[in-house]
């Protein structure tokens, strides 16, 4: 019974995602309605606006720098969490190489 | 790893490696490229060393104490950064309108703080890429 009830909702849940992804725009297309008048936007004014030809780099630096700003914390933070986890590791080997050594 | 014909191409190859992380880091707004793919260059060429020298020998080359350094200066550059939009009458990380110098689209220094900013990231991302390798291999 608790069976068969979770292979209709699973069943039900399959469908309705599957129907998601074929209604979506194809990749790539010129039609994507990701292709708003943003892009057209940073495409036409970043060289007058930021004076830069790589639009990428007036997007990343410009326009989205507090953006960026967050991605450098991202790297700060993974390094600091990664350095105080390992050398952690590091000294309690020692400590635990001379207590039971 | 102990190879002769390792250690002399890498000795070789390394600084042209490195010539080429800092010119797509200071090309970061003319050309492709950028912060983020100039340090992994930098960085990997670091990781290259390390792996054909040894530990000890890239150690002393870039000891933990500089890369820990140039990680924290690379953020506070880019926040410094922001802030001088501040005092310069903009808002934060603001371009043009705090009146950077622009200069001529296409040439090496204009861009306002585009370049700026592209030089603290690639510090940020080879120094970060440099201690995590230092880091992990030291457990051995």
């Amino acid at each position: 019974m608790k069976k068969g009830l979770f292979i209709v909702v699973l069943a039900g849940l399959f469908v309705l995602l599957v129907s998601s992804i074929l209604k979506m725009p194809s990749l790539g297309s010129v039609d994507n309605p990701s292709y708003n008048e943003t892009a057209t936007y940073y495409l036409e004014n970043s060289v007058e606006e930021a004076h830069a030809p790589n639009v990428i780099a007036a997007i990343i630096t410009d326009y989205r720098a507090f953006d960026t700003l967050g991605e450098t914390t991202v790297l700060f933070t993974s390094i600091a969490a990664v350095i105080s986890v390992l050398s952690i590791n590091h000294q309690d080997k020692k400590k635990g190489g001379d207590i039971n050594g | 790893m102990d190879d002769i014909i390792v250690k002399t191409i890498t000795r070789l190859i390394v600084p042209f490696i490195q010539v080429y992380g800092i010119f797509v880091i200071l090309h970061g707004h003319i050309s492709p490229g950028g912060g983020f793919s100039g340090g992994a260059v930098l960085g990997s060429s670091m990781i290259l060393f390390t792996l054909s020298f040894g530990l000890p020998m890239a150690s002393r080359k870039i000891p933990h104490k500089v890369t820990s350094i140039l990680e924290t200066s690379g953020i506070l550059w880019y926040i410094i950064i922001g802030l001088a939009g501040i005092y310069l009458g903009g808002k934060f990380l603001v371009n043009k309108e705090a009146g950077f110098f622009m200069g001529q689209a296409g040439e090496l220094i204009s861009a306002g703080i585009i370049p700026l900013l592209t030089l603290g990231i690639g510090i940020k991302v080879a120094s970060t890429m440099i201690t995590l390798f230092h880091t992990i291999i030291e457990e051995d």
